[in-house]
């Protein structure tokens, strides 16, 4: 059956959220994941979103992580305090991000490209980024994989990964057992590594080469001693998604990469 | 005794940011004596409000969520009364820093998410203040932004918090870190953040200010009641029976409360909750003509210098027949087309 890249993201992302758990997502492609989830294996899950909404059942695709349709029949209309003091609690399991940069550690930069002060290029900064990362238990990234973005050395850390290694963001002060969890790219899913918490290929996509992944990573990456093939949608996924996540194709209808 | 407080909790200063509001308490509790607490009408136009309430140098708060329940209307009159040197906390600030940026009214920003307007992409002339370095900058985030507002509410000087370590965002901030005196955990101080002006937008309220909001709240109670001086926008003025009848839903209390301004659609090209969806195409034509001074201006002064008011703006953006069109968006009345 054909499917496309953007499609595969979601249907993998969709696969990693367990049955029961909560998630805070954003817009595009997470939301998708998570509604996806929501109607295969895990009606349980619960899905939140920063600005306050709590539970919703969500008619279509937001277009701002607080608009009316985050709180659409929502268990509760919240607020932004509320929901990072969830996080902050330790009640909340996943959440997912994206950005400019990310590094060998999962380090994200969503704030400028060049000198601080007087940036070649400036992006959104944190949002609520830096606090979902320090703060949920998994944190999940979908993302184009190309050198520009995989990068040694992101020009700023805006959200913590692992920051340097094993142990270090414990050693900063963030809370314990919290971290990058999967990152989910149009050509493989990677993981960390436990020993040194570095990026590591898990699965690659169908189709495509371990060297078009090296050829597409800035930096050196760990290799599973198993890497499989990720597993592609079924006609049931892609069904639901097509027909009653993403009808109008807004994010499965974008480009990957 | 700051001296002995310093050595008991060890801070580390990580933040070499500028702070750019005094997050001492008792400034703030000197203020607050001061502010009146009569039951008085406070009703007047948005033109009177902003010349009254929002003065050259002030530090702004925006309410609701960048393009969601935001005060529109009084963006646009800071615009037109050629206010300057403004501060803005930018707490998910999208299309409200998008309209500040390209009105040139602002010269500082503590930054959570500016510049972007979420998955729409990234305003061009937001992004000339900070790439020509014609604004000072401090960062934070977005839950950072939301304590510091909660602190300043509850009138402590700062709010600890487990967020931003190890991050150049906290090394771009004026946060600094503390341990904790019970459990000797390493804590982020998070200083409280005193708006000089909140200007909220709500659903309804009285004319002394009691405000109800549906839905979210984001942060808006606590940015409320941390400002000092309150603008508050509603969809409709109600009668002081309305809130009694139901206090339940008082989400903000008139003492806060400065002026009373009705704006009907005036979240708008915003989204208002239960009342009508975000002006996509709006919001696209303000995305692509900010990308060049040439064609931001003839827009600014089609729809905002040229304009008297805000209805003026709204009749020139299709008027009710748009309006109308965008509460059944809001309302999913065609199906799930809502974009």
């Amino acid at each position: 059956m054909d499917y496309n890249a953007m499609e595969l993201m979601i249907c993998l992302a969709a696969r990693a959220l367990e049955d029961g758990s909560t998630v805070v997502v954003g817009t595009g492609a997470p939301c998708a994941a998570a509604m996806l989830a929501q109607k295969t294996h895990a009606p349980n899950l619960m899905i939140l979103f920063e600005a306050g909404g709590v539970g919703p059942i969500l008619p279509t695709m937001p277009i701002s992580v607080g608009d009316s349709r985050t709180f659409h029949k929502a268990i509760m209309a919240s607020s932004m305090p509320d929901v990072m003091e969830a996080c902050q609690r330790g009640m909340i399991d996943y959440c997912f991000l994206g950005g400019a940069q990310i590094d060998k550690y999962g380090n994200i930069n969503s704030t400028v490209i060049g000198d601080f002060h007087k940036p070649k290029v400036r992006f959104p900064g944190s949002g609520g980024a830096n606090d979902l990362a320090s703060l949920c238990w998994r944190t999940m990234v979908i993302t184009p994989h190309d050198p520009r973005r995989f990068v040694e050395k992101v020009d700023f850390i805006t959200t913590p990964g692992y920051l340097t290694g094993k142990g270090a963001r414990e050693a900063a002060g963030l809370p314990p057992g919290t971290g990058p969890y999967k990152i989910i790219t149009n050509l493989c899913v990677m993981g960390f590594d436990d020993e040194t918490k570095r990026m590591m290929v898990e699965s690659i996509h169908p189709g495509v080469s371990q060297e078009d992944v090296v050829k597409n990573t800035g930096f050196e990456l760990l290799w599973a001693k198993k890497v499989a093939t990720s597993e592609p949608p079924t006609e049931e996924e892609l069904r639901i998604l097509r027909e009653e996540v993403d009808p109008m194709r807004y994010i499965i209808g974008r480009q990957a990469a | 005794m700051a001296e002995t407080l310093e050595a008991g909790l060890g801070v580390e200063d990580i933040g070499t940011g500028k702070l750019f509001m005094d997050p001492d308490p008792d400034k703030a509790r000197e203020f607050f004596r001061g502010k009146s607490r009569a039951l008085t009408d406070k009703v007047m136009s948005v033109k009177e409000a902003v010349s009254r309430f929002v003065q050259d140098g002030d530090y702004v708060a925006i309410g609701g969520f960048g393009t969601n329940r935001i005060p529109t209307a009084v963006l646009h009159e800071i615009l037109r009364q050629g206010k300057k040197n403004l501060g803005l906390s930018g707490h998910t600030a999208t299309h409200d820093f998008q309209i500040m940026a390209a009105g040139g009214v602002i010269n500082r920003v503590d930054v959570a998410y500016v510049v972007g307007l979420e998955a729409r992409g990234l305003s061009k002339a937001a992004r000339r203040l900070f790439e020509e370095a014609r604004i000072e900058v401090c960062e934070w985030t977005n839950a950072a932004l939301a304590w510091r507002y909660k602190a300043a509410a509850m009138g402590i000087p700062f709010m600890p918090a487990r967020i931003m370590f190890g991050t150049d965002t906290a090394r771009y901030s004026a946060a600094k870190v503390i341990a904790c005196p019970f459990t000797g955990k390493k804590l982020l101080a998070l200083p409280a953040l005193y708006p000089d002006v909140a200007i909220i937008h709500v659903h309804r309220a009285d004319k002394y200010g009691n405000a109800q909001i549906d839905g979210i709240s984001v942060s808006d109670l606590d940015v409320a009641r941390a400002a000092k001086k309150v603008i508050l926008t509603t969809e409709r003025i109600v009668s002081e029976d309305v809130i009694r009848g139901d206090p339940t839903r008082t989400a903000i209390p008139y003492f806060c409360v400065d002026a009373v301004c009705e704006v009907r659609y005036g979240s708008y090209p915003g989204n208002m909750p239960y009342e009508y969806f975000s002006d996509e195409d709006h919001l696209k034509e303000w995305l692509a003509v900010d990308s060049n001074p040439e064609t931001l201006e003839p827009f600014l002064e089609k729809y905002i210098y040229g304009t008297k008011d805000f209805q003026e703006y709204l009749e020139l953006c299709g008027g009710e027949h748009r309006m109308e069109e965008l509460r059944r968006l809001e309302f999913l009345e065609d199906g799930l087309g809502a974009s």
